[in-house]
């Protein structure tokens, strides 16, 4: 039978120092896929690298051969000792494989819950285990089915538009009070890491320009530098404040940096237009009583976490309707799959019936006399249509138990009602036949799925009854 | 047949309404693609009766209170699919359509004949442009209230920190303060026009520009109202909240004057003399 595994570590079970080991090189993955396929108990096959998350996804008939195929290619790229790689990796099989799969493409399983990358990493995983045609009916059917899960995830839940860092809030605030940040002029007066990084991702989504100002002009220098801006002395904040159009406040000053009347002031000069002052600093840098002039908005430390609480709350909200719908899916595909086992039966009942109906051609032409080819088409479609009404019922029936748990009793009695399984006959070994030949997208059709899944062993080698 | 277009484009307003509410509740995509599908399909419609109304009564059909009112209906909806197209902003017509459906509803349940005859003082091009212009003008500004509306709601919630249901399905300040920028600048000049045109049928028609009847008066007072309200805009700067206040009053000010003093007064301009078409 056919497993789907993963194997693999992220940023909850593997420290930085091993995965970055492994995601450092970019042509890891190549070298991966390369190995699997080299791998005789890998049936198909995907490699997925980023910062967070090194993942082998695979299908295979020999479970324990496979697992130390995968382990020895992950030691073999990381060039570390085989313990190390194996203390931060996780296995999951099965359903709960499946279930996995989901949930990282939907970003559930992402450092940052909710952030938007993984997807494209994934699709861009899942291409080349394509292009190298590691990819399979199974995976094909998983990935597609994976790609479908993470856009219900993201247009029904809110789980991605929920800013959970107070540096996000702030851009997320400032979103909503400018729409379009890009071209818009930052003033950033102190200094300290979470100022930084709120200015960072400021400029991270499309901010123009960032003005620095310090006490220490030197270090406003400094700063400026690592943000290619401009620095500036104390003495110019009133000018800036003309220009800017976000102020991210974070000194050590025990009164307010920012007074009423300077902004009051500036307003007009400004035309009205809007003025968002970021205050991170304890105590604050700027009057409190500046939100409450036209056009003007302060968040002080404290709103901001406000925020980041009312958004968390909504985000575990949003998680428990994503978990739904990644559960829904998952008992889809495992559905879709139990189908998958009895087509193999279906193909050789086909097979046999075929085989039987040329045959039986053949033996009778001899005592039908030369024929034209009219008649001998008409023989054909007449024999070829007689063969696939009598096998009609059998195979709907074989379909609709699919699911079902008396599947298996089914299977074995079309089995030995047809006698599909000649003892002489169930030895050689093929079963590459999922790996090769189908492209992304075709296995959404349940039914015209060709290669065996189950134990293909020269079936197909079936004969006439006298 | 007239009527039946009425009751049909009146219908898929509803029903467009009803779906762009659904839509602010429950946030599908697909329920404001229909919605917006379906509004389109009212708004043509209701072009058809129009049309077909002018045709046969030989100039704008907006004699009376009844038939202004779904005048306007359809100019407010037309101005939205103007915004619509430019800005792509689908929670507006949750604000819009609601505005149109009303004067809808209004339209149908005012009681008032069709008019059969229409005096020769009313068949005139003059006329048809003052009422189109100034019912164009009127549409925007109804755009620019509801974006006022959206932008004081918006507002209240980051200024007071406190962020309702409403705030992520509202777009950012700068946007709603966009469109009330831009829907006053196009507003502006078609009501002036409208004006101007009435100006010169009065002139046509009763034989000055002017008359200081109630509804000339108040119109007036409303384009002044507006006026202000551009020119604190374009040459002070006025924006945001101060200037969607004050787009919310003259909006309401220009209901007063559209509704009120046309059911008040009892001058030429309202509708009930209008109403009076019949008589030969």
């Amino acid at each position: 039978m056919i497993r789907i595994v993963t194997i693999g570590m992220n940023h909850r079970t593997a420290p930085v120092e091993l995965r970055e080991c492994l995601a450092q090189d970019s042509e890891n993955v190549p070298r991966a896929l390369a190995a699997m396929r080299e791998d005789p108990a890998v049936r198909e096959g995907m490699f997925l690298s980023t910062c967070n998350r090194v993942e082998a996804l695979y299908t295979t008939q020999d479970p324990e051969a496979a697992r130390r195929g995968i382990h020895s290619i992950l030691t073999a790229l990381s060039g570390l000792p085989e313990q190390e790689i194996q203390a931060g990796l996780y296995e999951m099989e099965g359903m709960e494989c499946v279930h996995h799969v989901f949930n990282v493409a939907s970003s559930l399983d992402s450092m940052i819950v909710g952030e938007p990358q993984i997807l494209g990493q994934f699709k861009e995983a899942y291409g080349r285990a394509t292009q190298e045609r590691m990819s399979g009916v199974i995976l094909n059917r998983l990935i597609h089915r994976a790609f479908h899960v993470a856009k219900r995830v993201r247009t029904e839940t809110g789980i991605s538009d929920a800013a959970v860092s107070i540096s996000y809030a702030a851009v997320e605030l400032a979103r909503k009070i400018f729409h379009d940040l890009s071209g818009r002029k930052v003033l950033l007066i102190g200094a300290g890491e979470m100022a930084e990084l709120a200015a960072r991702h400021l400029l991270g989504n499309g901010v123009s320009h960032i003005a620095v100002a310090n006490r220490t002009f030197s270090r406003a220098v400094q700063v400026a530098e690592a943000f290619r801006g401009t620095a500036l002395s104390f003495e110019e904040i009133d000018a800036e404040l003309l220009e800017a159009d976000i102020v991210i406040t974070s000194t050590a000053s025990a009164g307010y940096v920012i007074t009423r009347d300077q902004v009051k002031q500036s307003l007009r000069k400004r035309r009205n237009r809007p003025l968002f002052f970021i205050d991170i600093a304890v105590p604050r840098d700027v009057d409190p009583r500046v939100n409450n002039l036209g056009n003007t908005y302060v968040y002080d430390i404290d709103d901001l976490k406000g925020v980041v609480e009312i958004n968390r709350a909504q985000r575990e909200q949003e998680a428990i309707k994503a978990e739904r719908i990644i559960q829904e899916e998952v008992l889809r595909f495992e559905r879709w799959l139990k189908t998958l086992r009895v087509v193999p039966t279906i193909v050789d009942l086909k097979e046999k019936v075929e085989s039987i109906r040329r045959a039986e051609i053949q033996r009778s032409l001899a005592a039908l006399g030369p024929l034209s080819r009219e008649q001998m088409h008409a023989i054909d479609v007449l024999t070829a249509s007689i063969a696939e009404k009598i096998i009609h019922d059998p195979i709907l029936t074989l379909k609709r138990k699919a699911e079902r748990p008396t599947r298996d009793q089914v299977l074995d009695m079309t089995r030995q009602l047809f006698h599909l399984d000649e003892p002489e006959s169930a030895s050689s070994g093929a079963c590459a036949g999922a790996r090769t030949g189908e492209k992304p997208g075709t296995g959404d059709d349940e039914t015209s799925v060709p290669p065996p899944l189950e134990d293909a062993g020269g079936r197909r080698k079936s004969e006439p009854h006298g | 047949m007239a009527w039946l277009l009425f009751r049909l484009a009146l219908i898929l307003i509803l029903l467009a309404t009803g779906g762009m509410i659904v839509f602010i509740v429950r946030q599908r995509k697909s329920v404001f693609t229909w919605s917006y599908r379906i509004l389109f399909a009212g708004f043509i419609v209701h072009t058809l009766f129009l049309a077909h109304q002018f045709v046969v009564l030989g100039t704008a059909p907006v004699l009376n209170l009844k038939s202004a009112l779904g005048f306007f209906a359809w100019t407010i909806t037309g101005a939205y699919l103007l915004f619509q197209l430019r800005f792509r902003l689908m929670v507006l017509g949750s604000f819009i359509a609601p505005l149109a459906a009303v004067l809808m509803i209004l339209s149908t349940s005012i009681p008032g004949g069709e008019v059969v005859a229409v005096r020769p003082l009313f068949k005139s091009l003059w006329l048809t442009i003052h009422v189109l212009t100034v019912f164009a003008g009127d549409g925007m500004f109804a755009v620019a209230f509801a974006a006022a509306v959206m932008y004081l709601l918006q507002e209240h919630q980051i200024k007071r920190k406190r962020f309702g249901s409403m705030y992520r399905r509202l777009p950012s300040l700068d946007t709603l303060d966009a469109i009330n920028h831009r829907a006053l600048i196009l507003g502006f000049p078609l009501l002036t026009l409208g004006m101007v045109t009435g100006a010169i049928y009065a002139q046509q028609a009763l034989g000055s520009f002017w008359r200081w009847d109630p509804k000339e008066v108040w119109s007036l007072i409303t384009w002044l109202a507006y006026a202000v309200l551009l020119h604190e805009r374009l040459t002070v700067g006025w924006r945001g909240r101060r200037a969607a206040v004050m787009s919310i009053a003259c909006f309401l000010l220009l209901i007063f004057t559209f509704v009120g003093i046309s059911l008040i007064s009892s001058d030429y301009h309202s509708f009930r003399s209008l109403e009076g078409g019949v008589t030969p």
